[in-house]
C-alpha cells in the first residue's frame, strides 16, 4: 500500500496506523519512546518524593498548606476528558470520518488548553504564597515534576494544532493517519502521568 | 536519482555527508568523530601519566589535573567509546539482518549530529575558560561548588549528545524488530545484532535518569534551584543515585557490543559455529537485566546501610555467572576449531584473560565490606581500565580491523595491525597491572601528585612507561589507516574468506540500497550455510523490484546546531550578559523550526527503479 494513495470508506484499512512499514516503525518506535519517558518521569517522581516538604525554615508552606483539591480536581477532569475525546477522534480516524475526527481533536486541544490555563493560575497562586522554584528544594522539585508534565501538555498542544492545520485540506491517508495515532498515544501518556501526579503530589500531599 | 555511481568533488562529498541519512555513511561519520575524540581523550591520558611519572611533578597544576582527568573520563566514555560502538552498529547491524537501512534514517542522522555538536560543545570548554573539573561522575557537592563554566559545559554537552544516543537506541530496537529479512528469526540473528538489541534496550531505559540528573544540575547551577543544596533542603545523594542508575547500565552498554564483536570474531576465525549460541543470547539478555539491579555498588561507602549494601553486593556478584557462561562459550568455540590468527583474532584472544582479570577484581570490589578498603584507590582505576580497555577498546580496535574492508572496501595492513596489537597489549598491561598494587598500597585515585618515599615511585614510572607503549600502538594504527587509504586496494564481498553472516554476502562497501533483492535466511550463519552448499551468494527472497529509499536532508544538522547555539545562551545567562537570553531563544527557535519543517513538509522518499538496478550489476558504490 502506498502512502500517498487516495482512499474511500470501503478501501480504508482496519488498522491504518500500522498498514505500511513506515507506520509500523513509527508505531513501535513511539511505544519505545514512551517507555523511556516513563523512566524519565519515574526519576522525577523519585526526586520529588525525596525532597517533599524539605524547606530551609519552618515558616515556609508545606504540601499540606498549599494544595487545594477543588482546583486540581477540575484540572484532572479536564485532562481525563481530553483523553476520552482523543479516543473518539481515533475511532473516527479508523472509520475514515475525517471531519468528525477533526472536531474531536479540536475539543481535545481545547480541554488541554483549559488544563494548562488552570496550571498556570495554580502556579502563580503558589508563588504568591511563597512557594517558589528558587525558595527551597521542595519548590524546585515540585515545579520541575509538575512543570515537566505541563511542558509535555504544551508540546502536545502545539503538535495537535500543527497536525490539524497541516492536514485540514487534504483529509486522511496512510501517510498522516499514523501521525494522528501517535499523537493520541502521546496524549494518553501525559494523561496517565497526570493521574500519578494527582495521586502522589496532590492526594498524598493533602494527607501530609 | 541515477547519479549515485559518479565521482564527486570535495564540496559535493562534504554536502553529501552533511545531509546523508544512509546508515553506512552515518557509520563513517561516527567512526571519524569518535576516532578524533578517542585521540583527544588519549592525549589527556598521556598528560595524566606524564604528571604522575615522578613524585612532586609540576607538569600540570592541581586544578588543570582535575580538568584533565574529568575530560579524559567523560570524553572516553561518551565521545569515544559510545560513538565508535554506534559506528559499528550502524555499519553492520542493518546488513546482518538483511535490511536496506535502519527504521528511521532521518532520526539516525539527527542522532549523529546531536552527539557531534554535544561533543564539540563539551570540548570547547578548553578554550572558553576551563574544562569541567568535578570528575566524570560530576558528584553534586563538587559540581555545584565548581567555579567558572566548566561543569556547565559538561551538563549541556552531555545533555545534547545524550538525546542523540537515546534516539539511536530506539532506532536500533525498531530496526531489529521490524526490518529483519525473510527467515531471519530472532534465534538466527548474529550475536552482534543480539548485543545491539540488548544494548539499545539498556540505552532506552538508562539514559532518561541521566537526562533528569543533568536537568536538575542545570537548574541548580543556572536557574537558581536547590536540588543538591543541603542548606535549602536539598540532597546531594540524589545525584549519585540518578547518575549511577544511568552509569551502571552504561558500562554494559559499552561491554555488550564488545562481546558481540568478539563473538563474531571467535566463530569467524575458528571457522566454527559459535558454541552455545542460545546460551550466549540468554547470557546477553540476563546481563542486560541484571545491569539495572546493581547501581548502588558504586555507593557502598555512601552510607546506605548494611542491608542495601548486602543486596547490591550479591546482585553484583550474580553478574559473574552469565559472564562466565560467555567466557566458556568463547573458549569452546575455539576448541577443535581451525583457528586463524588474524589481527582481530589477536585482540579476541588477548581479551579473554584480560577481561577475566577485570572480572575477578570486579567481584573483589563487589564484596561490600572489602570495598571500604579499595574505594577511591588505584585498585578501582586498575579494575575499570581492565574491563573497559581490555574489553571495549580491544573490541573497538578488533572491530576496526574486521569491518574496515566492509566499510571502506579495502583491507588494513595485517603486519602493521599486529604491531599495533602487540605494542598496545603490552603497553596496556604495563600501565594498568601495577595499578592494582598501587591501590592496595594505598595510593588514592584522582590525586595530582604524590610525595617521594611513599613507595609509589617505581610503580608509577612503570605505569607511565606503559602508556607510552600504548601511544605507539595507536600511532602505528593511524599510519596503517593512512597507508591503506592511499593504496586503496579494492576487495570483494568476503575479504576475510571466512564470513558467516549476511554482511559478507554483499559488495564491500555495499551499494547504498544494500540488498538488490532481500536475501532468504535459512539458518544461523546464513551466508556460511550457502557457501557450504557451494553457492556463491544468498538466495533472493523476492523478485527484482523497485526499491524505496529515503531522501537526504540537511534538517538533522540544523536541528542539532540550534541546540548547540541555545546551550551557549543558557550557560552565559548566569553571568547576566545581555545577549545570553536572545541567543538561547534563537537556538531553540532554530531547533523547533527545523522540527516543524520536518513535520509539515511531506517526505515520501524516492524509488530506485528496477531497470537502474539491472544496469548497476555488481559494481559497488564508493562510500
Amino acid at each position: 500500500m502506498h502512502a500517498e494513495e487516495k482512499f474511500t470508506y470501503e478501501t480504508w484499512p482496519a488498522a491504518p496506523e500500522k498498514s505500511t512499514l513506515e507506520a509500523k516503525n513509527k508505531f513501535l518506535g513511539f511505544w519505545f519512546f514512551l517507555g523511556g519517558e516513563t523512566v524519565l518521569f519515574a526519576s522525577l517522581f523519585a526526586t520529588y518524593l525525596a525532597l517533599k516538604d524539605k524547606v530551609p525554615n519552618t515558616n515556609m508552606p508545606l504540601a499540606k498548606d498549599l494544595f487545594e483539591l477543588p482546583l486540581t480536581f477540575v484540572a484532572t477532569m479536564l485532562l481525563l476528558t481530553s483523553s476520552l475525546t482523543s479516543v473518539y477522534a481515533m475511532y473516527h480516524m479508523k472509520n475514515f470520518a475525517f471531519s468528525k475526527m477533526m472536531v474531536w481533536l479540536g475539543i481535545t486541544a481545547l480541554l488541554g488548553a483549559g488544563f494548562l490555563g488552570l496550571e498556570v493560575y495554580e502556579f502563580s497562586h503558589y508563588v504568591h504564597e511563597g512557594h517558589k522554584f528558587t525558595s527551597s528544594a521542595f519548590g524546585s522539585a515540585f515545579y520541575t515534576l509538575v512543570g515537566f508534565h505541563g511542558g509535555h501538555v504544551a508540546f502536545g498542544l502545539l503538535w495537535c494544532i500543527t497536525l490539524m492545520l497541516r492536514n485540514a485540506k487534504r483529509g486522511l491517508n496512510l501517510y498522516n493517519a499514523p501521525k494522528f495515532y501517535v499523537f493520541s498515544l502521546y496524549w494518553h501518556f501525559i494523561d496517565v502521568v497526570w493521574v500519578f501526579i494527582f495521586t502522589v503530589v496532590y492526594l498524598m500531599g493533602m494527607v501530609g | 536519482m541515477s547519479t549515485y555511481a559518479q565521482k564527486k568533488g570535495f564540496g559535493a562529498t562534504l554536502w553529501d555527508f552533511l545531509t546523508t541519512v544512509d546508515h553506512k555513511k552515518i557509520a563513517i561519520l561516527y567512526l571519524i568523530a569518535g576516532g578524533l575524540f578517542f585521540l583527544v581523550g588519549g592525549l589527556e591520558a598521556v598528560f595524566i601519566r606524564i604528571q604522575l611519572a615522578v613524585p612532586n611533578n609540576d607538569f600540570v597544576s592541581a586544578g588543570l589535573f582535575n580538568e584533565i582527568i574529568t575530560m579524559h573520563g567523560t570524553t572516553m566514555i561518551f565521545l569515544a567509546a559510545m560513538p565508535l560502538i554506534f559506528a559499528f552498529m550502524n555499519a553492520v547491524m542493518p546488513l546482518q539482518i538483511g535490511a536496506r537501512d535502519v527504521a528511521f534514517p532521518f532520526v539516525n542522522a539527527v542522532s549523529f549530529w546531536l552527539f557531534f555538536f554535544g561533543g564539540v560543545f563539551l570540548n570547547l570548554s578548553w578554550f572558553l575558560g576551563g574544562a569541567p573539573d568535578a570528575g566524570w561522575t560530576s558528584y553534586a557537592s563538587l559540581a555545584i561548588a565548581s567555579k567558572g563554566h566548566g561543569v556547565d559545559f559538561y551538563i549541556l554537552g552531555l545533555q545534547i549528545s545524550g538525546f542523540g544516543t537515546l534516539m539511536g537506541g530506539i532506532n536500533f530496537l525498531v530496526t531489529i524488530i521490524n526490518m529483519r529479512a525473510p527467515g531471519m528469526t530472532y534465534m538466527r540473528m548474529p550475536l552482534f545484532t543480539w548485543s545491539t538489541f540488548v544494548t539499545s534496550a539498556l540505552i532506552l531505559f538508562a539514559f532518561p535518569p541521566l537526562t533528569v540528573g543533568l536537568v536538575l544540575m542545570m537548574f541548580d547551577r543556572m536557574f537558581g534551584a536547590h536540588f543538591f543544596e543541603a542548606a535549602m533542603g536539598g540532597n546531594t545523594i540524589i545525584w549519585e543515585h540518578l547518575f549511577w542508575i544511568f552509569g551502571h547500565p552504561e558500562v554494559y552498554i559499552l561491554i555488550l557490543p564488545a562481546f558481540g564483536i568478539f563473538s563474531e570474531i571467535f566463530s569467524m576465525f575458528s571457522r566454527k559455529r559459535l558454541f552455545g549460541y542460545s546460551s550466549m543470547v540468554f547470557a546477553t539478555v540476563l546481563i542486560g537485566f541484571l545491569g539495572f539491579m546493581v547501581w548502588a555498588h558504586h555507593m557502598f561507602t555512601t552510607g546506605l546501610g548494611p542491608v542495601a549494601n548486602a543486596i547490591f553486593a550479591v546482585a553484583t556478584m550474580a553478574i559473574g555467572v552469565p559472564t562466565g557462561i560467555k567466557i566458556f562459550n568463547w573458549l569452546f568455540t575455539m576448541w577443535g576449531g581451525s583457528v586463524k590468527f588474524t589481527t582481530p583474532m589477536h585482540y579476541a584472544f588477548a581479551f579473554i584473560p584480560t577481561f577475566v582479570a577485570g572480572g575477578v577484581t570486579g567481584v573483589m570490589l563487589a564484596a561490600a565490606a572489602a570495598d571500604y578498603q579499595y574505594h577511591d584507590t588505584y585498585f578501582v582505576v586498575a579494575h575499570f581500565h581492565y574491563v573497559i580497555v581490555g574489553g571495549v577498546v580491544f573490541a573497538l580496535l578488533a572491530g576496526t580491523h574486521l569491518y574496515w574492508p566492509k566499510m571502506f572496501g579495502t583491507m588494513l595492513n595485517e603486519t602493521l595491525g599486529k604491531i599495533t596489537f602487540w605494542t598496545f597489549f603490552i603497553g596496556f598491561h604495563m600501565t594498568f597491572f601495577i595499578q592494582h598494587f598501587l591501590g592496595l598500597w594505598g595510593m588514592p585515585r584522582r590525586v595530582f601528585t604524590y610525595l617521594p618515599g611513599q613507595g609509589f615511585e617505581t610503580a608509577n614510572a612503570v605505569s607511565s612507561f606503559g602508556a607510552a607503549f600504548m601511544s605507539v600502538g595507536v600511532i602505528v594504527m593511524l599510519i596503517n589507516i593512512i597507508l591503506t587509504s592511499v593504496k586503496n586496494v579494492k576487495v570483494g564481498n568476503d575479504p576475510w574468506g571466512d564470513g558467516r553472516t549476511l554482511e559478507w554476502a554483499i559488495p564491500s562497501p555495499p551499494p547504498f540500497y544494500n540488498f538488490k533483492q532481500l536475501p532468504l535466511v535459512r539458518g544461523l550463519d546464513a551466508y556460511w550455510i550457502e557457501k557450504m552448499e557451494g553457492k556463491k551468494g544468498m538466495t533472493p527472497a523476492e523478485p527484482l523490484g523497485d526499491i524505496h529509499m529515503p531522501n537526504s536532508s540537511f534538517l538533522p544538522f540544523i536541528m542539532s546546531l540550534g541546540l548547540f547555539i541555545a546551550a551557549f545562551g543558557a550557560m552565559y545567562h548566569v553571568d547576566k550578559v545581555s545577549w545570553a537570553l536572545p541567543v538561547m531563544i534563537l537556538g531553540l527557535l532554530i531547533t523547533f523550526g527545523a522540527m516543524f519543517t520536518r513535520s509539515v513538509k511531506d517526505d515520501h522518499g524516492f524509488h530506485i527503479h528496477k531497470e537502474e538496478l539491472m544496469d548497476d550489476d555488481d559494481k559497488g558504490v564508493k562510500a
